[in-house]
């Protein structure tokens, strides 16, 4: 079956991340297709690459980095959502004047439409959140 | 492009979180796809849809007049559920009149909000391709 994941809380306050998380490398290892994973509300904070959590807790951005890589999961923040919460991309800091960016590898910034698509898409759409 | 039915679930409250403005500029974006969209107000997501909100006091952006618009982005379903509006001591009354022009009647102008009760809400949510709830 080929799944769609949104992610709607923000990492750490909330189990929305790591879920997600568990989620899709469960359906990935069963043999299922995960094309992508769209990060919305105060999900967009899972893509900071910022983020300095202490040693012995898992790092929930650099375990969704590692799982776009290994299975080329399609990481989408949204972009009216990152823009309200300070995530920038490179392109992005210098089209709107600011001195950083803080996207990590493994996820990119896009558009509403691209959650709208992956709803298409795929034949199931499960949200992680509140 | 296929056509899926696509519901956005809104259980919150209008102001004091962002979850049902951002639910709402997901509808508008969504509205672009030409899919049959319908949007569901329940729990306190039923107080969205009244009349008179005014933010001037509390500094956010009142965008209760967007859902007036829906209807010009063929958004003509409104489902809201008559427990939630009577447990908050809610009526019908207390809700915008919005409207859309039915182009398949001459124009005619039609209320877009449909009060259900819980069991037919239910019934609306099961009928869905995808859900997204905010």
């Amino acid at each position: 079956m080929k799944f769609g994941v949104v992610v709607s809380e923000g990492p750490y306050t909330h189990q929305a991340a790591d879920s997600a998380y568990l989620f899709v490398k469960a359906a990935l290892d069963n043999g299922h297709e995960v094309p992508r994973v769209f990060f919305y509300h105060d999900g967009v904070n899972v893509a900071t690459r910022l983020s300095v959590p202490p040693q012995d807790e898992r790092n929930i951005q650099e375990n969704w980095t590692a799982l776009a890589k290994d299975h080329d999961v399609d990481l989408v923040v949204c972009i009216a959502a990152a823009q309200r919460r300070g995530m920038l991309d490179e392109n992005e800091a210098r089209r709107q004047g600011k001195t950083a960016d803080n996207i990590a590898e493994g996820f990119r910034i896009s558009g509403l439409g691209q959650l709208i698509e992956m709803g298409i898409q795929t034949d199931r759409l499960v949200t992680f959140g509140d | 492009m296929t056509t899926k039915k696509f519901l956005y679930v809104n259980r919150k409250a209008p102001y004091g979180t962002i979850y049902a403005l951002e639910s709402l500029e997901v509808v508008l974006i969504g509205a672009a796809f030409e899919q049959d969209v319908s949007v569901a107000f329940l729990d306190d997501g039923v107080f969205q849809l009244t009349k008179g909100q005014d933010t001037g006091e509390i500094g956010v952006k009142n965008f209760s007049p967007t859902f007036r618009a829906l209807g010009d982005y063929d958004v003509t379903k409104l489902y809201v559920e008559a427990e939630s509006l009577a447990e908050r001591g809610l009526t019908k009354d207390d809700l915008q009149d919005i409207q859309y022009e039915d182009e398949d009647d001459d124009y005619a102008e039609k209320p877009s909000i449909i009060i259900v009760n819980r069991a037919e809400m239910a019934d609306v949510m099961a009928d869905q391709d995808v859900v997204l709830s905010f």
